[in-house]
């Protein structure tokens, strides 16, 4: 089992759902994030003071998914997010040691 | 304030008259009418809306942590000045005048502030009109000291700011006091509302000092929305202070509502157009604070300029304000929310704007552009008299207050944000 967590423009949330769902993904995480990469922040304008805003609003993706489906997945969740521009995001992936659902106790892939 | 005058003549003239023809003088007498005071109770009204306006103007304005503390210092002055006002604070203002200074106490808890004629409208009317005046001034100043405050010394600060600043220049402008007395002109508060809220507001930040981490970390408005929605609140509150302060439901009452219309309109294109310029982004806060800029610009000058001077008058109160918000951050001050830019600098703005437009054909004076110019020069002493006593006044008040009870809360309060550490509670739970 893998985890992917997926840094995205928030506009891109909707495609990369639904991306997600094509390849088989049965649950996801959404949240909002601030963060800075290469793009840098922007600078705001109140009352004629100027201020640099270093960290910009993103969407973080988490997905546990079934190991053999990973590459597609990150094959999918690219394409769906990108939009060729700085900013457009990273995924990283990791390995997930256990999963437990609560309701019935299940473990492993059933979990998922 | 000019029916009073206009009353006081009567009066005369029926008193001149009384031994030819005591018929007529007793229709001369003071009646109420009851257009005027549907009109005054209608004002009265709008007045108190603007404080929970300028409450949301403020809020919006300062950090997230800081909105409900921001919010209560507008809003507690509904309290504190309502009760000061009719124990004492209005008889003070409006009082018999002892030597030019102050009103007397002989309407002490109200008594003898009856149903009885004051103009046109019962004097307990009149009274509820001034006490929104006096109610909205001190909570102006809060927008210079949110974020930093001690509540409870704020709410001693207030009640003697309203009764040694507030009352006694009340009485110079409105209740036959010495200004008055000069000719100087003030239709609806550019001295007694705006300069002074606005020059108390300086002397205030300045002696309270800077909220931490500024000028260096960022802090920014955290609710524009409510801003907007807050300075439409003042906008529309603002008919009832402007067209009210005739006290009638006449005709400059008529010219006062457009001509606030009108500058208020102007100033939101001076400011955003001077902003739009020199900083390459026209924005909503510009907007915003453009509007109220020319409200308070147009407020000393509204029973007394015509529509045209009204344009002028705003389109140099929005970019005037911009330019003194900007060298705000030349000086170093932490006026937090810019009441000083706005409101003593836009007040200014409009003290002496009245002295150069105002025409005898609205309000019975020419200013300086209709062949008066004495006019100005009295402006400009008034203007300089209420700087000075605002100013001083208040800086000795903080300066006894910080002694007896200490003017700033604890830096870790301050950090935690004063809703949690002050109020014990939050504007935004999760």
């Amino acid at each position: 089992m893998k985890k992917l967590e997926a840094i995205i423009k928030p506009f891109k949330l909707e495609e990369v759902k639904e991306a997600l769902t094509g390849v088989g993904a049965q649950g996801l995480t959404v949240t909002e994030v601030k963060g800075f990469g290469r793009q840098k922040g922007h600078t705001e304008l109140y009352r004629g003071a100027e201020y640099t805003v270093d960290f910009l609003p993103k969407v973080k993706i988490e997905v546990v998914i079934k190991a053999d489906i990973v590459e597609q997945a990150i094959e999918k969740i690219t394409q769906a997010a990108s939009t060729g521009n700085i900013g457009d995001g990273k995924i990283f992936v990791t390995s997930v040691e256990e999963v437990v659902r609560i309701r019935t106790g299940e473990r492993g892939e059933e979990a998922i | 304030m000019r029916n009073i005058i206009k009353f006081t003549f009567f009066a005369a003239l029926a008193g001149l008259f009384f031994d030819i023809a005591p018929a007529l003088a007793e229709e001369e007498a003071p009646k109420i009418v009851g257009a005027d005071t549907a009109w005054m109770l209608v004002a009265s009204a709008l007045v108190m809306l603007m404080v929970p306006g300028l409450a949301l103007f403020y809020g919006g304005m300062d950090r997230g942590k800081n909105m409900l503390s921001t919010l209560l210092l507008s809003f507690i002055t509904l309290g504190v000045i309502t009760i000061q006002w009719v124990l004492f604070g209005y008889s003070l203002a409006f009082g018999s005048d002892i030597g030019g200074v102050i009103g007397d106490l002989s309407f002490f808890a109200l008594n003898g502030v009856g149903l009885e004629p004051n103009g046109t409208i019962p004097h307990q009317l009149f009274m509820v009109f001034q006490m929104m005046f006096a109610i909205l001034t001190p909570a102006l100043i809060s927008g210079a000291i949110v974020g930093r405050m001690k509540f409870s010394t704020f709410v001693v600060f207030i009640l003697l700011w309203s009764t040694f600043v507030y009352d006694p220049l009340c009485h110079w402008v409105w209740g036959g006091g010495w200004m008055s007395g000069l000719g100087a002109l003030d239709f609806a508060g550019g001295l007694v509302v705006h300069i002074s809220s606005g020059v108390s507001a300086l002397a205030a930040c300045i002696l309270l000092g800077k909220r931490r981490g500024y000028p260096a970390e960022p802090m920014p408005p955290h609710n524009l929305p409510l801003t907007l929605l807050g300075a439409g609140m003042l906008w529309f509150g603002w008919f009832g202070f402007n067209a009210g302060s005739e006290l009638a439901a006449d005709g400059v009452a008529a010219s006062a509502f457009v001509v606030t219309q009108i500058a208020a309109g102007s100033a939101v294109l001076g400011w955003l157009l001077t902003e739009w310029t020199l900083k390459g982004k026209p924005t909503l806060l510009g907007a915003a604070s453009g509007g109220v800029a020319g409200l308070v610009a147009i407020t000393p000058a509204s029973g007394f300029v015509g529509p045209i001077s009204a344009i002028v008058i705003g389109l140099i109160a929005g970019g005037g304000c911009y330019m003194a918000v900007v060298a705000k951050n030349k000086f170093g001050y932490d006026d937090s929310l810019d009441v000083f830019a706005v409101h003593g600098i836009g007040g200014t703005i409009g003290a002496l704007c009245t002295g150069l437009f105002a025409t005898a054909a609205i309000g019975g004076t020419d200013g300086l552009f209709f062949g008066n110019p004495g006019q100005f020069t009295t402006q400009l002493i008034s203007v300089a008299a209420a700087w000075a006593y605002s100013f001083g006044v208040t800086f000795i008040i903080l300066k006894v207050l910080d002694a007896v009870m200490g003017l700033r809360v604890s830096e870790e309060d301050e950090v935690q944000g004063l809703d949690l550490s002050l109020h014990g509670e939050r504007a935004y739970t999760l």
